[in-house]
């Protein structure tokens, strides 16, 4: 993908394979000297800690998938025995348990990263929604996975989700009944959980390399969101971002440590230690925290709400309309490149744009605060403004201001503020020539 | 650039606070009190958990199983080999059946969980009033519903309180929980008001709100109307080590034996904890200096 000749081996093994199968060549031009904004942000460390995660997710899954029982009698228990005769179990259950939350804390910041400085606009609008599908798949394993230790909220948190189907007329019922394996969620639900939960991050390696490979073609946006002009604007991949991506994830390892070691349930629910009884509901039901803003779309739609009644209201029940919102507010992420108009991509350069997204990013947080609330008044209503916020932005925002916005003037090129900057200028341009060709 | 990167920290650690408040339960917290267990180098009193687990054997295994935990981990009490295996073998267990087919008691041995009061979820329920007592050996950990908003439960979390919410709770329950008469404001303790409730439908549900028949009034049930009757009365046991033996002592004592038990593991994660952030600490200061050398000579 990326034209540089292949390097001249000195280990006549790796020379030999290399001609047979090129994977040292490959390495080579993608990750050794695959040219890389050098003006890039600590917030293009996120996709590589993604990949981190999700490497780290599928070894201590492995290894908790050897002990786990998936029976309703037996899971909770088989649980209980890796935190407590396992040797070192406890440890891999926080890291998968906790690894879960920082893959969402992780994936979340990389997509407003995006969404900030319009790294979903042309040319990049398929490698956007690779990422959308990747989240979808995310969400989907991360729910199952939430089934799998049978406590409490395991149980009555797949039921709620799995009874979302049921919304759809004619055919939702045996949707639901396909899905359960039967007429509630029981040992069935949980066989066909835990299969799936073992597969889908298979699948999501498999879009991730899709991801990388749409990546490497149109190469990685900048926080100046202008095209590489040339080698001076660029540094090779390593030791620059070799080095720069160590960093951030030694930083992100400290932050994940300190929960894995220090506060492993904080992101939990204590109702899940106690066994899954179909027989007691516990007074809420609230799914895991990086669901709580699509939940609270969910619950935005009730009979009477205007915005239901205008849209929904004359052909479909309250709860079809919450579901087709939450899939709906999915769906619009991965539309975004065509909802917005602006040719520029980064809001360094978009006053009023870069306004709009910082409020989202505020409404989204709003949306999950509220979403973690017993279903009463006030929380309605704001859910209810978020939601509708939520659509504003992407449906009427977005396009919106990308007409009526006057852009700042884009620097000629990504090294351009960088030569006014500094009297050393003349020199880093050389310099990072230089380095294009070692 | 700055901006931005201010409002993402702040998005993540809002986001960090609104995950906790999932584990915000409505009702009201009793007071916490501070553990030899918490922070980032605390460990268990070796003196509590021996006088918990009095507690637990004389008082409370009457009605309450402990599945989860088995004799052998008593070792992390300070137990050793022969205390726990004699300790062991005064409890009978059912073993069975032998190459006869007959089933058949034995001593329980260091590798037996231990023992529970009842033989089967039926026999349980039939001699509690049709209420199975839960199993204690997660207790605990799954009554931490937190201190109550957000904000507290992120200082909490920073303060490394772990699950002491759950301690609080328990040992509140059966320490300071029952009142015989209790008083309009006890009572608005376990029946907090409802949103948009008035002060006048508030009260009068309080007052109309009777005891039902076999329940316990009891300030921190969710509820007020507590199935268990008072476990812990001015020595009822007599401790071992000479402790004086007040339902306070031993409510804490039991409630701390119980933490232990919700996760065995407890400390040497925490201990593990301190070698891992060291380790990244350093392995983070020696990639920032890598990380500026190999950037020195670009400008960007």
């Amino acid at each position: 993908m990326s034209n540089h000749p292949a390097p001249n081996f000195k280990n006549p093994v790796i020379r030999w394979v290399d001609s047979r199968l090129p994977v040292f060549s490959y390495v080579h031009a993608e990750y050794g000297v695959f040219p890389m904004p050098k003006n890039l942000n600590y917030f293009w460390n996120f996709g590589a800690l993604a990949m981190v995660v999700l490497m780290v997710m599928i070894l201590t899954g492995i290894m908790l998938a050897m002990q786990y029982t998936p029976n309703v009698d037996l899971a909770f228990n088989s649980v209980e025995r890796i935190m407590r005769d396992v040797n070192s179990g406890w440890l891999l259950r926080y890291i998968h348990m906790n690894g879960a939350s920082m893959f969402f804390i992780v994936v979340y910041i990389h997509i407003f990263r995006g969404m900030y400085y319009g790294s979903y606009k042309n040319p990049r609008e398929l490698l956007w929604i690779l990422g959308v599908v990747i989240l979808v798949l995310m969400m989907a394993t991360a729910f199952m996975g939430y089934v799998l230790p049978w406590g409490q909220m395991s149980f009555w948190g797949a039921t709620v989700i799995t009874n979302l189907f049921s919304a759809f007329p004619l055919i939702g019922e045996s949707i639901v009944q396909w899905l359960w394996g039967g007429f509630s969620v029981d040992n069935p639900t949980l066989n066909r959980f835990f299969a799936l939960h073992y597969l889908l991050p298979f699948i999501i390696i498999a879009v991730v390399a899709l991801h990388v490979v749409a990546l490497h073609v149109v190469k990685s946006n900048n926080p100046d969101g202008i095209e590489v002009r040339g080698p001076q604007d660029t540094v090779p991949f390593h030791p620059y971002f070799t080095a720069k991506d160590s960093l951030g994830l030694a930083v992100f390892l400290f932050i994940f440590a300190f929960f894995v070691f220090f506060a492993p349930n904080y992101m939990g629910h204590p109702d899940n230690y106690i066994e899954a009884n179909p027989l007691v509901t516990p007074p809420h039901i609230v799914p895991e925290w990086y669901f709580l803003p699509y939940y609270a779309i969910l619950r935005s739609f009730v009979d009477g709400w205007w915005i239901y009644e205008i849209f929904f209201g004359w052909w479909s029940e309250a709860k079809l309309a919450g579901v087709l919102a939450m899939f709906g507010s999915l769906i619009i992420v991965a539309v975004l490149p065509w909802l917005d108009t602006s040719k520029v991509r980064s809001c360094r350069y978009r006053p009023i744009y870069k306004w709009a997204v910082i409020l989202f990013l505020i409404n989204f947080i709003i949306l999950g605060w509220v979403g973690g609330k017993p279903a009463e008044e006030p929380y309605v209503t704001i859910a209810q403004g978020a939601t509708m916020y939520y659509f504003f932005h992407f449906l009427i925002l977005t396009p919106l201001i990308g007409w009526i916005e006057r852009p700042k003037p884009l620097p000629a090129s990504i090294s351009e503020p960088v030569l006014k900057a500094g009297s050393g200028a003349q020199f880093a341009g050389a310099s990072a020539a230089k380095m294009e060709k070692s | 650039m700055r901006k931005f990167g201010l409002s993402i920290a702040a998005a993540a650690l809002l986001t960090l606070g609104v995950s906790s408040q999932a584990s915000a339960a409505t009702g009201a917290h009793p007071p916490t009190t501070d553990y030899s267990f918490t922070g980032f180098f605390g460990s268990f009193d070796r003196a509590e958990l021996q006088r918990g687990l009095q507690v637990y054997k004389q008082v409370c295994a009457a009605c309450h199983g402990m599945d989860l935990v088995h004799y052998r981990d008593l070792v992390d009490l300070g137990y050793s080999e022969d205390q726990i295996k004699s300790f062991a073998a005064t409890f009978q267990v059912t073993d069975g059946p032998n190459d006869d087919g007959d089933m058949f008691d034995r001593p329980a041995e260091a590798s037996d969980a231990f023992i529970s009061p009842f033989s089967n979820d039926k026999i349980a329920a039939a001699s509690n009033g049709g209420v199975v007592p839960p199993d204690l050996s997660l207790i605990v950990k799954s009554r931490a519903n937190g201190y109550g908003g957000i904000g507290q439960n992120f200082l909490a979390m920073l303060q490394i309180k772990g699950y002491a919410s759950g301690t609080d709770y328990v040992s509140h329950l059966v320490g300071t929980g029952y009142i015989e008469e209790p008083t309009l404001e006890d009572k608005m303790v376990c029946m907090p008001q409802n949103a948009g409730e008035t002060d006048a439908a508030y009260k009068t549900r309080i007052e109309e709100h009777q005891a039902p028949p076999g329940t316990y009034f009891n300030k921190w049930f969710a509820g007020c109307y507590f199935k268990m009757p008072q476990p812990l009365y001015e020595d009822s046991i007599e401790y071992e080590d000479g402790t004086p033996a007040t339902k306070e002592q031993m409510a804490h004592d039991v409630a701390v034996f119980l933490t232990w038990a919700s996760e065995p593991a407890f400390e040497t994660r925490k201990e593990t904890g301190i070698k891992v952030l060291l380790f990244l600490a350093v392995f983070t200061g020696l990639m920032i200096a890598v990380k500026r050398n190999v950037w020195r000579n670009v400008k960007h």
